[in-house]
């Protein structure tokens, strides 16, 4: 059973490998084929039938023209030794042969002998019938005609060579079979142009869809003159009509959601700043109060910020903003010169320019490093390395690890590593890592969490940020 | 004399809260919740630095930047609500100096009113520099192109005293956000870009072409010494 699904599965595969276009020109090219075996054969039939009849009707007009002359010649008490004069004053046709029995005598003809006459016009002629025959003699296809002359016991037996009947229709046939092939592959031809015009619409719909894909949305279709291809055209720009103004109403809401969100915030800021600056005048149970007050806002602060970015690029509206960022410098300023992690850079590192959104890279990095110290004891190494086609940037620690299960949905919202629950206060959003994704795969790169290879312990990750190289050593 | 500090902020609440962080730094703040109240007080007293909130009723900020630039070089800094980031550059292009995106930091606002603040002192290097028709008289605070002089604002002149000290040198931008802004690495470098092309259209006589600030590409700007 399992295996039926299977091959069927297979055949479905294998079915889907050939292209619409590629279908229909086989389809076209296969009725071409079966069209010109059609007419070839019913051409060669008939023709084959028409000049083996007109050759036959001639034959055999001849021949009893012939016979008729002989018998009118003959006398009862002429011989073989006479027949030759009597053979010459009778019509000749190209490629035919006569021979003549008297009694028991035979006039052969230069080829032919008595033993060359098929058994089965002796028969007839015997039996006083005339009759003829197409048959192979020496080697050749021919024409037996047998007529007997009663009179006389004679027999005039005629020979005619049907090669020549064959050679031309050997022609033919050559010359069908080649336009039989003209005729498939013109078949063929036709079923890819004709494909190509009908699925053009589909093509224009296909191109459209990627430009929607691509970030222009303000893609349409042109109006088709055909009503069925317009309805069509008509029914994606509907579709894009609607998408877009979708995505603009989110970019739209996102953005008024961070202006509301915003607003609150400043103020909540700006009077913690405040106090914060006043807080020796405060009792001892408000500091406490305070440090709360600071710590949670500052909290809530970086969720709504990191949920504005991660709504931005669902909207599809994060965009990179690309300068060419100097390797060695932004990982100095990016870690603020961390003496407590070891770096391992590429001799060149100085001299290395990429080009990146230098914002979303570095909070990306700063991201790891955060995730680093509050699950991984503090990042230990960062390693970046390069080859012609990419850049790493890996961070590792001396933690506890993250398990194999884990790895994949590290990088999801709000998920967090499972020692992480039992910290009261980690300050983290639980989006700090998705947003590292996000960042990388917008710049065409990605993201992912291996075991440590250069930290020496045997626990502990290693997140690996890989983006494509897109700029040379300058220098 | 106490350094004054316009505002312009509808947000009653922000506006309040604000006020409370500025004042804390020993500032006087003069605040206004909206652009013609805003340029009617400057008007009638400058103050040493302007911060506009580009969401206004009536006159954007955007315009109110404009307007007050017309009125003098006083150092504007912008401030925005929105993600995006083309309010960022039209806030920069109608003339800002610096911007914040809210929710900001109170002692990220102060430190940023301060850098302004010390970039409105005059400079301090005594020394005249001259590049072909471009003169600098740094004391005075003077350029002068072919003779004529050309007003600058206190961050284009700053930023091209940058240059000018350091002639045929390429500056990154993270050095000049540094050197003129006192940002950090980080900072956003389109306020560089933005500055250079403001001052280009000053001291250009083809600003599309230039002949004095010139972009090296994948590097920065430096001051051309060579004609």
């Amino acid at each position: 059973m399992s295996n039926t699904n299977h091959n069927k599965s297979e055949n479905t595969s294998y079915r889907l490998k050939l292209g619409l276009r590629t279908r229909i020109s086989l389809f076209f090219a296969v009725g071409g084929l079966l069209v010109s075996i059609g007419l070839s054969g019913v051409t060669l039939v008939l023709t084959r039938q028409q000049l083996i009849d007109s050759r036959e009707n001639a034959a055999s007009a001849f021949a009893s023209t012939n016979a008729t002359r002989l018998s009118n010649q003959l006398t009862p008490e002429s011989s073989v030794e006479d027949l030759p004069s009597i053979v010459d004053s009778m019509t000749k046709i190209e490629g035919s042969q006569r021979l003549i029995r008297i009694g028991n005598d035979w006039l052969p003809s230069q080829e032919l002998d008595r033993e060359d006459i098929p058994q089965n016009i002796l028969n007839r002629v015997t039996e006083l019938r005339a009759g003829q025959l197409r048959a192979e003699i020496n080697g050749k296809t021919r024409l037996v005609l047998g007529i007997p002359l009663q009179v006389f016991d004679a027999a005039y037996f005629a020979v005619v060579d049907l090669t020549d009947l064959e050679e031309t229709l050997d022609d033919l046939r050559i010359i069908l079979f080649g336009a039989g092939a003209g005729v498939t592959s013109l078949a063929a031809l036709l079923g890819w142009w004709i494909s190509r015009r009908t699925l053009r619409p589909l093509r224009n719909v296909r191109e459209a869809a990627e430009a929607i894909a691509g970030g222009r949305l303000d893609t349409r279709l042109i109006r088709q003159s055909d009503p069925d291809l317009d309805r069509l055209s008509e029914s994606f720009n509907e579709m894009a009509r609607a998408l877009e103004e979708r995505i603009h109403r989110d970019a739209r809401f996102a953005s008024e959601v961070s202006h509301e969100l915003r607003s609150p915030l400043t103020t909540l800021k700006a009077s913690v700043g405040v106090l914060e600056s006043r807080k020796n005048e405060l009792s001892v149970r408000s500091q406490t109060a305070l440090d709360l007050l600071s710590r949670d806002l500052e909290r809530f602060n970086r969720l709504v910020s990191e949920l504005l970015e991660i709504s931005g690029y669902d909207a599809g509206a994060a965009s990179l903003e690309l300068e060419e960022v100097n390797v060695s410098q932004f990982i100095q300023a990016a870690t603020r010169n961390d003496t407590s992690i070891s770096y391992t850079l590429p001799s060149n590192a100085g001299a290395l320019v990429i080009s990146v959104d230098k914002r979303r890279l570095a909070r990306a990095l700063s991201n790891l490093l955060d995730n680093a110290q509050r699950y991984g004891g503090g990042a230990t190494v960062i390693e970046v390395s390069t080859n012609e086609n990419m850049i790493q940037i890996a961070v590792e620690d001396a933690g506890p690890g993250i398990s194999k299960e884990e790895r994949d949905i590290i990088f999801d919202r709000f998920s967090r590593g499972s020692s992480s629950g039992q910290r009261g206060d980690d300050g983290g959003t639980g989006l700090g890592l998705s947003l590292v994704q996000e960042d990388v795969r917008l710049h065409g790169g990605k993201v992912w969490v291996e075991d440590p290879k250069i930290t020496k312990s045997l626990t502990g990750s290693r997140f690996v940020i890989e983006l494509p190289n897109t700029r040379e050593e300058s220098l | 004399m106490s350094v004054r500090i316009l505002t312009v902020e509808d947000d009653e609440r922000i506006r309040t809260a604000v006020s409370l962080a500025l004042q804390e730094e020993g500032w006087e703040v003069e605040e206004t919740s909206n652009g013609e109240d805003a340029l009617a007080s400057f008007s009638r007293q400058p103050s040493d630095v302007v911060l506009i909130d580009i969401m206004l009723p009536g006159i954007d900020g955007f315009e109110v930047c404009r307007k007050i630039r017309r009125l003098g070089d006083v150092p504007i800094v912008m401030v925005t609500a929105r993600s995006d980031s083309h309010d960022v550059v039209a806030g920069l292009e109608a003339g800002a100096d610096d911007y914040l995106r809210k929710p900001f930091d109170p002692k990220e606002l102060s430190a940023r009113v301060r850098a302004l603040l010390r970039r409105s002192k005059t400079i301090g290097t005594p020394s005249n520099f001259s590049f072909d028709q471009l003169e600098i008289i740094a004391d005075e605070g003077m350029v002068r192109i072919s003779g004529q002089e050309v007003h600058l604002t206190r961050t284009e002149f700053k930023l091209l005293i940058e240059l000018a000290t350091n002639p045929g040198k390429v500056l990154s931008r993270e050095d000049l956000l540094e050197r003129v802004w006192g940002y950090d690495y980080f900072g956003d470098s389109r306020l560089v870009d933005v500055h250079v092309r403001r001052l280009r259209t000053k001291v250009e006589v083809d600003p599309a072409n230039p002949k004095y600030v010139v972009t090296v590409r994948g590097m920065g700007y430096k001051l051309q010494t060579q004609f």
